[in-house]
């Protein structure tokens, strides 16, 4: 138990002083500004986004450069600022088929309609230090304007192939909301996305991972993979209309998953799905790993392992929380300490004791 | 209201200076930041769930003065926290609701815009289709 200390606000002043003396570097080089950190580390600053679950690359990129480059309190100083924040309200679905992408890729087909197309990506980089290279692509057909990419999904959907979006009795259900609801567990789909989405990185890769590897096998295919940015609409209460607020930058993940069927449905593939904040494609894919993972109730499939746990998954992704609770260990427990050391000085004072009498008992 | 907020704080504020004669803006509301809660679909195409929140700024003005025909209210919604820029969008929705002054401000001022925007998203598109790739695979395809 942590018991409240007092005291030391000197030396806690001197230390964040020494805090920002450090992670200023050498004075004589030029100091990153939040600009350079939003333009040039935008896969950092997505990823801040999308694990503070708060679209914004400007707050990302100065969180950035106040945590010196830890994500985790990076991440922590964005959920603090959202917090002092009014909420306006919910944005419309975003139309991720109507996003304009920049990069589409599909693992499963190789020629899908609007074709395959790489973007920004480090995909075949050699993974070697090179030096960067000069002025961006030369432009392909300028004189295109927009080709249109419909969705992997709709293609296999439309033979009953693949697991439709929803139910033909399907009524559009409202969301709960995790930021304002208390989690109870079990949780609808859309609550369980909401929780990925925010959840660490590092985390949901490992548990995706577990997943390829045997614990609650999944046999995944990349369907589809987008990046792009896209439109979000706000219904404005005060204006009685939707509004476009503009664009966002997303990455989405339709991962494909072999199902054998079961006495009520006849095989088909099943869906795990994964939307993040800017390029994260890694994190897209693992979340859409763990989705499908956490659907095996769904599909009355064994749960054996943990990527199946609801609520090992749900309690345990969230970066902030684990965080707080393993670092505030290295807070003063004094007074706890205290206590458990009086009691094993009685114990071994009592278990010599013991001994000693034992002793005098045999001779 | 799709090309304001679509256009930069900088891009308004520069078509703000160029305005002449610009009327009073009188805050009605805001301008002030909040939180839009970004929602997706499960799938794509599925149920409704929430990704996360953007921050976004809203302003609504009463516009009168000497251009006016008569006094306006302008609104705008943008992405991110700059109070200056929702303001900007605001006092020019507030200019397209006056009769008299709308023409003048969709050939001056959106036009432009939206002919800047278009052309973003041509150089990006181009960029992006230079990376079209065309797989073949190794194996047999007609064994």
């Amino acid at each position: 138990m942590y018991v409240a200390v007092k005291g030391g606000e000197k030396a806690i002043a001197n230390a964040h002083a020494l805090l920002a003396k450090e992670g200023r570097g050498d004075p004589n080089v030029p100091a990153i500004g939040q600009d350079a950190v939003a333009g040039q580390m935008p896969v950092l600053v997505s990823r801040v986004m999308t694990e503070g679950s708060l679209y914004d690359p400007k707050l990302a990129a100065r969180a950035i450069l106040q945590a010196q480059g830890d994500v985790l309190e990076a991440v922590t100083l964005v959920r603090s600022y959202r917090t002092t924040l009014p909420r306006f309200g919910y944005s419309e679905p975003i139309d991720t088929a109507g996003l304009d992408p920049q990069r589409r890729v599909s693992a499963t087909f190789k020629d899908i309609p609007g074709g395959q197309q790489l973007g920004a990506t480090f995909d075949y980089t050699h993974r070697l230090f090179a030096e960067p290279a000069g002025d961006g692509p030369v432009p392909g057909d300028a004189g295109i304007h927009h080709v249109p990419m419909p969705r992997v999904s709709d293609l296999l959907g439309s033979d009953a192939l693949l697991e439709p979006d929803h139910a033909a009795d399907w009524a559009d259900p409202e969301p709960a909301d995790l930021t304002r609801e208390p989690t109870v567990h079990p949780m609808s789909r859309a609550e369980r996305l909401q929780g990925l989405a925010r959840g660490d990185e590092g985390f949901l890769l490992a548990l995706g991972y577990s997943t390829q590897r045997g614990f609650g096998n999944t046999h995944p295919f990349a369907g589809e993979i987008r990046v792009g940015e896209v439109e979000i609409e706000f219904d404005a209460p005060d204006l009685g209309f939707s509004v476009p607020l503009g664009r966002i930058e997303v990455t989405e993940c339709q991962m494909i998953n072999q199902f054998t069927g079961n006495a009520h449905t006849p095989a088909q593939f099943t869906r795990g799905y994964g939307l993040v904040f800017g390029r994260g494609e890694r994190k897209a894919m693992s979340m859409a790993l763990v989705d499908r993972a956490l659907r095996a109730g769904e599909f009355q499939e064994r749960i054996v392992a943990p990527a199946q746990d609801e609520e090992f998954v749900l309690s345990h992704a969230d970066n902030v929380q684990a965080a707080g609770f393993v670092e505030h260990l290295k807070l003063p427990h004094y007074v706890d300490f205290q206590a458990e050391l009086h009691l094993i000085r009685q114990l071994q004072r009592e278990h010599h004791d013991n001994a000693a009498g034992s002793e005098e008992t045999n001779t | 209201m799709r090309v304001l907020a679509h256009a930069s704080r900088p891009q308004l504020e520069r078509a703000w200076a160029a305005w002449d004669a610009k009327p009073e803006v009188e805050a009605i509301r805001g301008p002030e930041a909040g939180l839009v809660m970004v929602r997706g679909r499960v799938g794509a195409g599925g149920d409704r769930f929430n990704l996360g929140e953007a921050t976004v700024t809203r302003a609504t003005v009463r516009l009168h003065g000497v251009p006016m025909t008569a006094d306006t209210v302008g609104s705008a919604y943008v992405l991110g926290t700059d109070l200056e820029h929702a303001w900007f969008a605001a006092a020019f929705d507030g200019l397209l609701a006056d009769e008299q002054l709308r023409e003048r401000v969709l050939n001056d001022v959106i036009a432009p815009l939206e002919r800047g925007q278009e052309h973003y998203d041509n150089d990006r598109r181009a960029e992006a289709r230079s990376t079209k790739v065309d797989f073949f695979t190794v194996a047999r395809e007609h064994a």
